[in-house]
């Protein structure tokens, strides 16, 4: 518990000491300047983004999902479409809710609000964080799956942070302790031949590790991986039983048409 | 009394059923309803696929009213509460995503429907002379169907439900003179607001529904009165037997009654597989960026309406302003619904169907295809999709370009439809019909 709680706190706290962010509210008076242009959008649509290995059978994925998304995105992003004790569909039941992902004092019962009010969090980020409840329909899991991997240190950003995927995004980065903190690197072209690089993006551009994390690469992929599983199912909770029956419906339907066409030969084998 | 002198009603092969009847029969119109309308409405025997759609229109009309009713219970009209309630609705009411789902699926496959059923009009002169009143009820159900999809798609309250609308809504403002207080008035306020989003709500759940059932009524009373067309385009009723029965005719039920439950389980299968495997289907049906809740200081970069609407937003994009007013657009886009209205006028022919035309019409009516999916396709993208030309033809978007060639082949189809179908070369009909 107490793990979870320092878990929680630690990336704010990093927020908060290093220096860029100092900048935040500053110059995030009007929220219009992180509002992206149609620009920034179009180079955003260029993006190769990385396809989500996600399963949303996949229980344990989901979570192992469940725990991230408390600890790291639950601070800053609400998801109050969402009940915690909606949770049991994965397997838990109400006291490992409780002990195990609510940090706050809400009940089983309640949604899943945070406490930064939307002024505050205007002040801090320049836009409130978007509520996360139906994220992965709105955005897609490859989407999610490469932004939440894309971060890398940028001290032209209020945030110190940047990412390859949301150009300038207001967010920073809040899994760094995990992921570690990667640097974008620019290699002049040599001698005229263009490189095919990184996300084909122009030329030679890599991001570098330049201070590991407390998960290997691999490992932070797969925690990525776990909070997009559970952000997709977060989105539709209903998605895997709205397919369990309709294959019932299908083979219902199935089984009917036979009959309906023998009905049809039947009636009409008189009309010529 | 006349109601009391008609014939008791037998051959339920139940007594008491039969007297119930009876009861009913002496102070109620119900056989002579049901003789009118199914047991003795004699349709062409020879319906094929394309005769399927205008009863599984029905059925989805169906499906919309009840799965409204569903949904009505639980949305809430209010713009601070809206689009929590739709996922409301998807959560936490029991069965709540299929009745939603049902719904918005049922919009797309409503449309389906129409488009494919009208096109069965074109290919087989249904239209024509004497069916000229049932296609104008067919237009104006088409046209309403149109306005309920509009307010229907602002309720969920996301960022493609506020910015569509406001894109439509400022089309008025276009019209000179009027225009600014118009779509201020149609609006309610300054912006698409609460109040727009209440009335938009009282639109979609009573009052069009209301005059959609009466134009459906209209339109199949039309349709009982001449007959059905068929794919022969000729009249059956020129061939009667000795009871005035048509020698081509086949009561209505039960033939068609149960051809079509055939039809229904066919499309309920491919509804199903839609409603429950893919709901979004593919972003045509849910738009992605209508999981964003209308935001009204952030305009999406790409604003595309549904893809039903696609054709004709196509025409009014293509369309160049004139004097930097998007009128002549909105004019172009009107118009091209409109003229729907003067299609039994415009074609000349003395053949209906598609079977006895000549090669004129069959050409036109294929280039209208292709531009109208042509069009289509456009609609949902940006303009920029195929990149630009090159100096030689000012740096112009392709797809503009395209478009405005498509928005002039769809309105010639129409213009130079009187010339065409009248110097066609067709085929003699036949007497009787064909299979």
């Amino acid at each position: 518990m107490k793990k979870l709680i320092a878990n929680l706190l630690l990336p704010a706290a990093a927020v908060i000491a290093s220096p860029a962010a100092l900048f935040v509210s500053a110059v995030f008076v009007s929220p219009a300047i992180l509002f992206v242009s149609p620009a920034a959008m179009a180079s955003e649509a260029g993006v190769r983004l990385d396809a989500a290995p996600i399963d949303p059978t996949d229980v344990v994925s989901l979570q192992s999902g469940a725990r991230t998304f408390a600890n790291y995105c639950l601070n800053c992003h609400s998801a109050s479409l969402m009940r915690w004790n909606r949770l049991m569909e994965l397997g838990l039941n109400e006291s490992q809710i409780k002990d195990n992902l609510i940090f706050d004092g809400s009940k089983v019962g309640d949604l899943m609000n945070v406490s930064m009010t939307r002024k505050d969090a205007r002040k801090w980020f320049g836009v409130p964080p978007p509520d996360l409840s139906v994220i992965a329909r709105a955005r897609g899991a490859d989407w999610l799956y490469s932004y939440l991997r894309g971060f890398y240190r940028d001290p032209a950003r209020p945030t110190g942070w940047n990412n390859t995927v949301f150009e300038n995004v207001g967010m920073p980065n809040p899994m760094w302790q995990l992921q570690g903190e990667r640097v974008r690197v620019e290699h002049a072209v040599k001698g005229g031949e263009a490189k095919e690089g990184h996300g084909g993006a122009a030329g030679s551009v890599k991001y570098e590790m330049v201070r590991p994390g407390s998960l290997t690469p691999v490992q932070y992929d797969e925690t990525v991986r776990d909070l997009v599983n559970f952000l997709v199912y977060m989105g539709e909770p209903a998605a895997t039983s709205r397919k369990q029956i309709g294959i019932l419906v299908l083979l219902f339907l199935l089984a009917v048409l036979p009959l309906v066409y023998l009905l049809k030969r039947e009636f009409w084998k008189d009309v010529h | 009394m006349a109601a009391a002198e008609k014939p008791p009603v037998t051959g339920t092969g139940s007594a008491a059923l039969d007297s119930a009847l009876t009861w009913v029969d002496q102070r109620f119109p119900l056989m002579s309803t049901w003789k009118a309308h199914l047991a003795e409405y004699y349709a062409p025997k020879n319906f094929n696929f394309w005769y399927f759609f205008g009863g599984l229109a029905m059925l989805v009309l169906g499906i919309q009213i009840v799965t409204g009713i569903f949904l009505t219970m639980n949305y809430k009209p209010d713009a601070n509460l809206a689009f929590a309630s739709v996922e409301y609705i998807m959560r936490e009411v029991p069965g709540g995503w299929f009745i939603r789902y049902m719904h918005s699926t049922g919009a797309s496959a409503f449309f389906i429907c129409v488009y494919l059923h009208m096109f069965r009009a074109l290919l087989y002169g249904s239209h024509r002379k004497p069916r000229e009143l049932i296609w104008i009820f067919g237009v104006l159900i088409y046209l309403l169907l149109m306005g309920e999809a509009f307010f229907g798609y602002l309720l969920p309250w996301g960022q493609m439900s506020y910015w569509g609308a406001q894109v439509i809504i400022n089309l008025f403002s276009a019209i000179p003179f009027i225009g600014p207080d118009l779509s201020l008035w149609i609006r309610g306020d300054y912006v698409i607001a609460d109040a727009t989003l209440n009335r938009f709500f009282a639109l979609h759940v009573i009052a069009l529904p209301l005059v959609l059932l009466g134009l459906v009524m209209a339109h199949l009373l039309a349709l009982h009165e001449v007959g059905s067309n068929n794919p022969d385009g000729i009249e059956i009723s020129k061939h009667k037997d000795a009871r005035g029965v048509p020698l081509d005719g086949i009561p209505f039920h039960p033939y068609y009654t149960v051809k079509d439950i055939l039809g229904v389980v066919v499309f309920l299968i491919v509804f199903a597989i839609i409603v429950f495997f893919a709901p979004e289907m593919g972003g045509y049906f849910l738009e992605a960026n209508n999981f964003i809740p209308a935001d009204p200081l952030k305009t999406p970069p790409h604003i595309a309406p549904v893809w039903y609407f696609t054709p004709y937003y196509s025409i009014l994009r293509g369309v160049p302003p004139l004097f930097h007013s998007q009128f002549p657009g909105v004019v172009a886009m009107g118009v091209s619904v409109m003229i729907l209205f003067a299609l039994p006028w415009l074609d000349r022919s003395p053949v209906k169907s598609i079977r006895y035309r000549g090669p004129y019409f069959k050409t036109a009516l294929a280039a209208f295809v292709v531009v109208f999916l042509i069009l289509g396709y456009l609609g949902t993208e940006p303009i920029t999709v195929w990149g630009q030309f090159g100096a030689w033809m000012g740096n112009a978007d392709r797809a503009t370009v395209v478009a405005r060639i498509c928005t002039v082949i769809y309105f010639l189809f129409f213009i130079l439809m009187p010339w065409y179908t009248s110097i066609d070369k067709n085929k003699p009909e036949p007497e009787r019909v064909t299979h």
